[in-house]
């Protein structure tokens, strides 16, 4: 763009015409495809959803090095600094309304559709349906229909109470980091970075440990009635949200250690520990809704 | 050809403030494929939006095709069906939604004194995605047992039974809502943060304002839609129970958190016309808009409002009787604010000069038909009323009114407001005015007689009907036609010529009183315009110096 | 052509009219209600259309350039816009008003003189007669399959198309009859627009509406929501008869039922329970899995499924009395043992399936517990 302002960084950057966007999105032509054929018991699905895959995160790796090239080149002016951090805001936003989505899914269920199926009107259809929750506790079927296997529901102890820890810890630590990015002590910063990643996969470890848990000695599967079907999708989506978090401070970890960032500009750096705390607060959400209530 | 298509060329105005040092847009399908410029990403968008208009139009024809007459002649039920899901989507996602977002790219820089959007790049990816969307979803025809055929609304648990192309639908639109949310983050960072000094929040445009809000409804609904899709790519799948009784579920979840989406995606669908129309008719009434202010309160209430009314589509599921009085009023209240609307567009024209250029009988057109499905909305929202109306074809009528004779009809308004300062020509008034007196017959032609059928207790999604239905299916068989072939007329006596230059030179401001920054700059507009911010006069929409 | 078609149809009483332009004539208290809150609400709609139009044309053709109008100056004023904020609000307030009674009449479904259970199949209704007078009697409700055939052909004819239906739903004049709905598969509504009432029918949930008819005839609707393929061809046929017909009417459904009823103990022999199993999957299965059992799109295919071929004939009973990809396959449990039986036989033994196997209602009563 032009050079039209004083010094270099001009006014507004905007990137000369670019392949990576259309590049992504033929990247995810073939996820798509790939899913929709995959899901249906095509084996090539899975093939080209792995191809897409593979790559949409090698097209988005060389646009997001470029972008942090452009950020260290000293291109982007204090308001592209503010559009960032208004972008980051609604995005997370965004992010918000879809765990709605899914909250709301387990809201419904336990105050509208489990009670209406077990209500007496409704016995007329499942005379034996006891309308509580979890539903598999006692005297209930897990299902009106008795389709779903026995199962047991995963309680707050020990795991997810160590899993909350870790990712309270991690947004301590977190901040530890910032802070010492800001006071230009960036060995301290890489150092606690380190530790936040690596409370991150523990997390996600423990979860993996989890459902496995839950698969074979619970019997907790996703077909497990509403409980199921809730429970894995809020926590998997939580999960998927935690990965990608994960990927963020990583990637962070390993600019820092390039060398990028200044005390005073770092929104790369921000924005992901912005997306780190909201993966916190959601996960607060679920420990006590989907865990304890 | 103008500079839409050839970016060197450069208007030379006195104001024209390209220097040398410009980067020169790139020539050949580089330029529109690498787009990072927010005018060419606009026309981009345009063009897509307008080929699915004519995808969805298609099978729009086909549906009144095989209802022109009782009895199946041409398509089986199942296809009619998918014809009539598609359709739907099609013009909901891909012809109604982009249009808007194209308007915005190529005009809201441009109002706001801003040099391109603030995501130039991501801004090309939102047009992107929505090609591999697009291809998907037609596609969908060709899977084995077809396109979805569970309507636009893919209620579960029919969207259980469908084929393979119905996971090809699920994530396709989970890509287009992605596209959206960029977008709309895009269009948001861009207003909040880009506009030239002076450009006030209550001095911008309502076109400006309108799509703030709007863009602010995308991204709190569109991730709850996905969520829902989410949940039936689920429980087709993977075994879990979201919409299966059977396992605790509900289908009627899933209805619940559609239309939280549903809902505000209608008035997705209609703000950003409500601020075409309110660019328009004060510059043929040459007078400024009436009630600014109010205006903007009216827009952010509207939208407020639709978060609380979603319901409404649901009066025949059983709720309780608190819930259905709380949505049948809730639901009403929407009228207040856009009957604001209609009274400050009526008090603009009110003793103003006014001249009836094409865009002005648009902007007209849309407020007299556009109002007509409002109060058909009204009708629906007692729910009384509409025990007997709900799936029937007076849903059919009364969202075709606000859809096409609203959204629709406000973008033609815009095109032929805009379409100078896009291709520096010059529509054809004659040409012009035929379109919109053709489409304004055809139309009531085509949708008018749809509310007797409804009343008359047709359901909607019928590939066949009995006999006393026959009459007024015929007729709107024959509008739909002529409304059609009206739009191919557009197609290739309006918008070709334009786009490709034929017709007389277009003055940087066509229009003697409009208003806005877009009038500052020459027609065709520049490649690059207000790089740098302008300073600007105390209303804003003048520019006092480069 | 199809204006020829139209000379041939008359006004169908109890259901649509030709280029009727108007809800049909109401025959229960709540249809004339709703008629009259619909006309009202023309009446407000029409002179708030009258005024806001009349000024703007009024505007429009006046305050034109060509007629040397000059612009005026105001762009604001805060009394009028609040006074066209208020006026509107105390007009729907007063709607809303209007239309509350009605409301909460609709949804008072205690009290019912008879109360029937109507259930939605893809694409036909089951009605179950739950109380009152008739209790016990059921039967489905099917579209008449001559005017399927005449919907293919492309030939419609007959004041009642697509209307017909082999069995209607017989209830007294004047009694408050309570519809139950539910459905069996995916959603479908029960509607009978001369009665004012359209209810969805949800599959696992039951949901009801009420109706007193106020006099005696044939009323007609259709199913009113989207549930696949034949959701045009599923109508629905109400014939409203005096308590006496219908005491009479009752008395003969029940001793067919009585005739009709099978012993779930009785042995049956192969070619007997295959000829009876023919008849369940023409009436219940064809619809999706073909009569020749070849499936389409994603519905399976019987011929040849090795569900069906299984030595064990549970595999098979189950996925009928349970459902199966999630209610994608439907529980049939509402069919009798010896339905069940039967038409599992009749799969195991047709088309390219030559098993042999027979499977007796007692194997099917064992498999519900
Ligand atoms: C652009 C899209 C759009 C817009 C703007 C609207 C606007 C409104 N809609 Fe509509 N609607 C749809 C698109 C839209 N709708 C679609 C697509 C469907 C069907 C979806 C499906 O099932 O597939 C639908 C369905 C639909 C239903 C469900 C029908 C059913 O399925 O049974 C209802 C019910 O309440 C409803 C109500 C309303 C109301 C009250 C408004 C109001 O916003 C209208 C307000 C406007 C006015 C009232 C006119 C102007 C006002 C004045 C001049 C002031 C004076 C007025 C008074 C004092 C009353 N709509
Ligand atoms: C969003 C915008 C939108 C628009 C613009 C339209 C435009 C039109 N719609 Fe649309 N419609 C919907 C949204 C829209 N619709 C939705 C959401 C539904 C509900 C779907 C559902 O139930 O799930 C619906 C449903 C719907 C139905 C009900 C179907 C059913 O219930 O089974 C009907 C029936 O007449 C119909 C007709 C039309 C017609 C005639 C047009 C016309 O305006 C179209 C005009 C035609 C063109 C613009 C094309 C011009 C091109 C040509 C003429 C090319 C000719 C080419 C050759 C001959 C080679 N629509
Ligand atoms: Cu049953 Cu539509
Ligand atoms: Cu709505």
């Amino acid at each position: 763009m032009s050079a039209t302002t004083k010094g270099v960084t001009p006014y507004y950057y905007v990137p000369a015409p670019s392949r990576h966007p259309v590049m992504t999105s033929i990247g995810l032509f073939f996820v798509i495809l790939g899913a929709g054929q995959w899901v249906n018991g095509h084996g090539w699905g899975a093939y080209a959803l792995l191809f897409g895959l593979l790559w949409t995160v090698f097209v988005l790796r060389q646009w997001f090095g470029e972008a942090a090239g452009e950020a260290e080149a000293g291109m982007l002016s204090d308001r592209v600094d503010v559009s960032h951090r208004w972008s980051m805001a609604w995005f997370i936003f965004s992010e918000v309304m879809f765990f709605a989505a899914f909250f709301g899914a387990l809201y419904w269920a336990r105050t509208q559709s489990v009670p209406s199926l077990g209500s007496l009107e409704n016995a007329l259809l499942w005379p034996d349906f006891k309308g509580i929750w979890p539903s598999s506790g006692a005297g209930a079927t897990g299902s009106p229909a008795g389709i779903v296997e026995p199962f047991q529901t995963m309680g707050p102890w020990p795991l997810p109470t160590i899993n909350t820890g870790l990712l309270l810890t991690s947004g301590v630590t977190l901040t530890i980091a910032h802070h010492a990015l800001i006071a230009n002590q960036r060995a301290k910063a890489i150092g606690w970075m380190w530790i936040t990643v690596l409370l991150g996969t523990v997390f996600l470890f423990c979860q993996g440990y989890e459902y496995a848990h839950a698969y074979s000695e619970l019997n907790l599967k996703l077909s497990s009635g509403i409980y199921g079907s809730t429970f894995y999708m809020l926590t998997g989506f939580h999960g998927f949200h935690v990965f990608v978090g994960t990927i963020m401070l990583l990637v962070m970890t390993i600019r820092l250690m390039k060398g990028h960032f200044t005390p005073e500009r770092h929104f790369g750096f921000e924005g992901a520990a912005w997306y780190w705390h909201f993966v916190d607060v959601v996960w607060l959400g679920l420990y006590f809704i989907v865990y304890w209530m | 050809m103008s500079a839409v298509l050839h970016p060197g060329g450069h208007g030379h105005g006195h104001d024209d403030h390209a220097h040398d040092d410009h980067h020169h847009a790139p020539h050949g399908w580089r330029r529109w494929v690498f787009a990072t410029n927010h005018k060419d990403i606009g026309t981009l968008y345009m063009l897509f939006a307008f080929t699915m208009l004519m995808i969805g139009g298609v099978l729009a024809l086909l549906i009144r095709l095989e209802l022109f007459q009782p009895g199946l002649q041409f398509v089986n039920p199942e296809l009619f069906n998918q014809f009539t899901t598609m359709h739907g989507l099609i013009m909901v996602f891909g012809a109604i939604m982009p249009a808007f977002v194209g308007f915005a790219n190529w005009m809201i820089p441009l109002q706001i004194g801003a040099g391109d959007m603030a995501f130039a790049r991501m801004n090309n990816f939102s047009f992107w995605l929505m090609i591999p969307a697009a291809i998907m979803l037609v596609a969908s025809f060709f899977m084995p047992g077809g396109a979805p055929a569970a309507g636009w609304t893919l209620y579960a648990p029919l969207t259980l039974q469908m084929g393979p192309s119905m996971d090809a639908g699920i994530f396709a639109m989970h890509i287009l809502g992605a596209s959206s949310i960029m977008g709309s983050i895009n269009i948001v960072v861009t207003i909040l943060n880009m506009r030239a000094p002076g450009m006030t929040l209550m001095k911008m445009p309502m076109f400006v304002w309108t799509w703030l809000i709007t863009a602010y409804l995308l991204i709190a609904v569109m991730p709850v839609l996905a969520g829902a899709i989410t949940m039936t790519l689920t429980d087709r799948h993977f075994g879990t129970s979201f919409f299966n009784p059977a396992g605790g579920g509900d289908p009627i979840m899933y209805q619940h958190v559609f239309w939280f989406f549903g809902h505000p995606e209608v008035y997705i669908m209609i703000l950003p016309a409500f601020g075409i129309v309110s660019q328009i008719i004060p510059a043929f009434a040459r007078k400024r808009l009436f009630g600014y202010a109010s205006m903007v309160y009216a827009t952010a209430s509207i939208a407020i409002l639709s978060f609380i009314v979603w319901a409404h589509h649901m009066y025949t599921t059983g709720m309780p009787l608190t819930g259905q009085l709380f949505f049948m009023y809730a639901t009403m209240l929407i009228s207040v604010p856009t009957g604001v609307k209609v009274f400050n567009w009526i008090a603009t024209m009110w003793r103003g000069s006014m001249t009836f250029e094409t865009p002005m009988l648009w902007a007209v057109g849309f407020i007299f038909v556009f109002t007509m499905g409002g109060f058909t909305g009204l009708i629906l929202s007692m729910a009384p009323i509409d025990i007997n109306l709900q799936d029937t074809y007076y849903v059919v009528a009364h969202f075709h009114y606000v859809l096409v004779a609203g959204s629709l009809f406000a973008m033609f308004a815009g095109v032929y407001y805009w379409g100078p300062k896009w291709t520096g020509v010059m529509y054809s008034e004659g040409r012009g005015k035929f379109h919109f007196w053709g489409s304004l017959v055809t139309f009531n032609i085509t949708f008018f007689p749809m509310h007797f059928l409804g009343m008359a207790g047709m359901p909607r999604r019928y590939a066949d009907y009995p006999l006393q239905f026959a009459d007024f299916n015929m007729i709107a068989s024959i509008g739909a036609l002529g409304f059609g072939l009206m739009q191919v007329y557009f197609f290739l006596f309006v918008v070709v010529p334009m786009m490709r230059g034929k017709g007389a030179k277009a003055p940087q401001k066509p229009w003697e009183a409009a208003e806005g920054l877009e009038w500052e700059v020459p027609s065709p507009a520049p490649f690059h315009t207000f790089e740098t911010p302008p300073t600007l006069d105390v209303t804003a929409t003048k520019v006092l110096k480069f | 052509m199809a204006t020829t078609v139209a000379l041939a149809v008359n006004d169908l009483p109890g259901g649509p009219g030709v280029r009727q332009m108007d809800f049909q004539t109401p025959a229960t208290q709540i249809a004339a209600e709703q008629h009259w809150l619909h006309v009202v609400m023309m009446v407000i709609c029409g002179v708030i259309c009258l005024a806001v139009f009349g000024v703007m044309f009024y505007s429009i053709i006046k305050h034109r350039k060509s007629k040397g109008h000059k612009p005026a100056n105001f762009h604001e004023s805060i009394a009028v816009e609040i006074a066209w904020t208020i006026v509107p609000f105390v007009i729907v307030i007063g709607m809303g008003a209007m239309a509350t009674k009605t409301v909460v009449a609709m949804k008072d479904t205690t009290n019912a003189d008879v109360t029937i259970k109507a259930t939605g199949y893809q694409w036909k209704w089951g009605y179950d007669y739950l109380k009152g007078e008739g209790e016990g009697i059921s039967f489905l409700q099917t579209l008449d399959t001559t005017q399927r055939a005449m919907s293919d052909a492309g030939k419609p004819e007959g004041d009642n198309y697509l209307l017909k239906v082999d069995n209607p739903l017989v209830v007294p004049v004047g009694k408050k009859i309570r519809i139950i709905t539910t459905a069996n598969d995916v959603i479908h509504a029960w509607m009978i627009p001369a009665f004012g009432v359209k209810q969805d029918a949800i599959p696992g949930f039951v949901r009801d509406t009420w109706f007193r008819a106020e006099r005696t005839g044939d009323f007609y609707g259709q199913c009113a929501e989207l549930c696949g393929k034949e959701h045009a061809y599923m109508p629905i046929h109400v014939k409203v008869v005096t308590d006496a017909e219908y005491t009479t009417w009752v008395a003969g459904e029940k001793k067919k039922l009585a005739a009709l009823a099978d012993d779930p103990a009785k042995e049956w022999k192969l070619p007997d329970l295959i000829a009876r199993g023919e008849k369940v999957y023409a009436n219940n299965c064809a619809a999706c899995h073909q009569a020749n059992g070849k499936g389409a799109g994603p519905i399976k295919p019987l011929d040849a499924s090795p569900v069906v071929l299984d030595a064990d004939k549970g595999k098979q009973i189950a996925v009928l009395l349970h459902g199966q990809n999630n209610g994608a396959m439907p529980a049939w449990k509402q069919l009798s043992d010896t339905e069940i039986a039967a038409v599992i036989t009749y799969t195991k033994n047709s088309w390219s399936n030559k098993t042999e196997q027979i499977v007796q209602p007692a194997e099917v009563v064992a498999a519900r517990k």
